[in-house]
């Protein structure tokens, strides 16, 4: 395998990886603020591609319109989700929000696919489908964009952790015994942080449809999310944006080696077995915080 | 009402010892025993071989999963692989000419023997993490199912079940398939209810309840999770190389693939956790939920004058299946089996309320 071939695979495989990020950062959200781990922001990409593209399709409006729409909508999703499901299970045992945001999961999935069908369509955000040439080395646009997204979206998350409202969050993700009595309602912020990662989902959605089409697949894309969340440490934003840098590089060369060896499909074996180590190794992550246990 | 007594007072050791000690429990399980043995006279072979034998097999795998997440408390999202790794040694064993009874026994030690693997990681980490790793092993062990030949006998490959043969004896009628099934799942139910009454099962608990706690009290809790493991991975192994050779007949990998797993999961849930009678209802009740769903939909569509594609009447079973893991999971977080216990320590001293135990 020759050098080019090399730096293709994995500059591709770290430009996607970032748009793992994109759901991992929504994960880390969530996990921050109420230590709920979201089995459902699989689900969630998912519906907000098919939201976009019914709002494009049915009422016609202009892609960006429909996108704006859609992320709107999910706001309001994601509080009526932390106010139905998750809010009267807090402080139940681990298992239990792990079934909720399962069965979450097993809901939206098919809800959505039993609204808009599960035969794939094309979700055409006006990027175009022509490989952008970097010297020898063909990048996916749709990939180049989306690490553009998931990294000012990183930003922005940052500059939004040094507002008012988001050091409410980061007051409630620090403990949230202490933000009651400071007279913080934690409800709200772990309700806002829902809204937050339902509307990252959004870009999720629209971006992953655009990759590789709208359908049932972009469920699919929950383990890689979660790996990457746990690489990164599962409440460091930081964290989320540089393990999808790795996990995207190594999945991309470690499969463009394995799949002529094994006959394709490799994909997921090379990401199940990161989790696997990442958690055997280094549970905690990247720069997520150790776990001191009260006995 | 059915059972005209205020209260369980034991009144010597023996007594107090009893598996079952209110008597009207002891009639209703031999009552349920005598159905369960003449069904194959009193029920149409179709219910029999299509209903109630998964019901059973099932039933079994649950409560081996319940023996691991109810009991012991540790998280394993992939009981599906285990229950598959069991099913492949079996079939590959028997189709390799091993007698049937070594082969069902061989897949729960094989299932048994990497479910211990499953454990190591349960040295390490435990809670969400424990669970992340056991759901990531489950996608390793399909991967590895379904891409090694030698396995599946090829990628999309079915592999077919030879016929059983138990003691020397062709067991192919659906009635013996059955009594093969009762057996296994009576089996299996005498060894959870038992297990509550010995040391393994109290430490087991103590292991649930707080694993540092445990260990200073001199309970060993990494030993305890290993059993833990070890035992439901055995159970789990050769509910599954039943489940193949008296059901399926031919063994593919989806049928053990991830959201097998996480039915079983629900399946505990919507039972209850560790509850012996709630796994009974856990499996039937999430095994019929789609075929009633069906009729009641298709039902609906009817009197109502709806058309629906058959694309959306084929995923509503699912969205339902999904909306009552949650409804159960809010209203009732213990399961089927709390809310019998309810109904059940309410009628022990109805209408002798206040002589509640």
């Amino acid at each position: 395998m020759d050098l080019s071939l090399l730096a293709e695979l994995a500059l591709n495989g770290a430009l996607s990886g970032l748009m793992y990020s994109l759901l991992a950062m929504g994960i880390v959200i969530i996990y921050k603020s109420s230590a709920v781990p979201n089995l459902a922001q699989g689900a969630l990409t998912m519906l907000s591609a098919y939201l976009v593209l019914a709002f494009a399709g049915r009422f016609n409006f202009p892609i960006w319109a429909s996108i704006v729409l859609t992320m709107i909508v999910m706001f309001f999703t994601g509080i009526t989700i932390e106010r139905v499901a998750l809010r009267r299970l807090a402080g139940r045992p681990i298992i239990m929000i792990l079934m909720m945001t399962l069965g979450l999961d097993i809901f939206i999935r098919s809800t959505s696919l039993a609204i808009w069908g599960s035969s794939g369509r094309r979700l055409s955000v006006g990027i175009s489908d022509e490989p952008l040439f970097l010297g020898p080395v063909l990048l996916n646009r749709t990939y180049v964009v989306g690490a553009v997204v998931a990294i000012s979206l990183f930003l922005l998350l940052m500059f939004f952790f040094r507002t008012r409202k988001g050091i409410v969050l980061r007051a409630i993700s620090d403990d949230y015994i202490a933000s009651w009595s400071i007279g913080i309602s934690v409800e709200r912020g772990v309700a806002f942080s829902w809204a937050m990662s339902a509307v990252l989902s959004t870009s999720a959605g629209v971006l992953w449809g655009s990759a590789q089409g709208v359908n049932a697949g972009l469920a699919m894309l929950l383990l890689k999310g979660l790996t990457v969340a746990v690489m990164g440490g599962l409440d460091s934003l930081g964290g989320a944006i540089l393990a999808g840098l790795l996990l995207g590089l190594f999945e991309s060369v470690a499969s463009g080696y394995l799949d002529p060896l094994v006959g394709g499909g490799s994909r997921e074996l090379v990401i199940a077995s990161t989790l696997i180590l990442t958690i055997l190794i280094r549970p905690h992550g990247l720069f997520g915080r150790h776990d001191i246990e009260r006995i | 009402m059915l059972f005209r007594q205020s209260g369980i007072l034991p009144i010597s050791y023996a007594s107090a010892r009893a598996l079952f000690p209110v008597s009207a429990d002891r009639w209703t399980v031999g009552l349920l025993l005598a159905v369960a043995l003449t069904a194959p006279l009193t029920m149409s072979s179709v219910f029999l071989s299509t209903q109630l034998l998964p019901w059973l097999v099932w039933t079994s795998a649950v409560l081996g999963l319940n023996l691991i997440l109810g009991w012991a408390g540790q998280f394993h999202f992939g009981y599906a692989a285990i229950m598959g790794i069991g099913a492949y040694t079996a079939v590959h064993g028997a189709r390799n000419g091993l007698p049937w009874e070594v082969a069902v026994v061989l897949g729960g030690v094989m299932a048994s023997i990497i479910g211990v693997m499953f454990a190591f990681a349960a040295l390490r980490v435990k809670g969400l993490y424990l669970a992340l790793s056991t759901l990531a092993l489950q996608y390793v062990m399909d991967w590895v199912i379904s891409h090694v030949p030698a396995i599946s006998g090829g990628t999309q490959a079915t592999l077919q079940a030879p016929d059983m043969r138990l003691l020397g004896q062709a067991i192919t009628s659906e009635s013996s398939l059955y009594y093969v099934a009762l057996t296994w799942c009576l089996l299996v139910t005498v060894f959870m209810l038992n297990l509550r009454r010995t040391a393994l099962g109290r430490a087991l608990i103590a292991v649930r309840e707080k694993d540092y706690a445990a260990a200073v009290i001199g309970v060993h809790s990494f030993r305890y999770k290993l059993v833990a493991f070890a035992t439901s991975s055995f159970i789990g192994g050769v509910s599954g190389a039943i489940l193949i050779f008296t059901f399926y007949r031919a063994a593919t990998p989806e049928q053990f693939a991830i959201n097998v797993s996480i039915e079983l999961l629900a399946m505990v849930i919507v039972g209850g956790l560790g509850s012996i009678i709630g796994s009974y209802f856990g499996a039937a009740f999430i095994l019929l939920m789609p075929g009633l769903m069906n009729s009641v939909i298709g039902w609906l569509a009817q009197t109502l004058g709806l058309s629906l594609g058959a694309e959306t009447l084929a995923h509503i079973p699912n969205a339902v299946y999904g909306a009552l893991i949650m409804i159960f999971l809010l209203v009732e977080p213990m399961g089927l089996g709390k809310m019998y216990a309810n109904a059940r320590n309410y009628l022990l001293v109805w209408p002798f309320g206040y002589a509640r135990k």
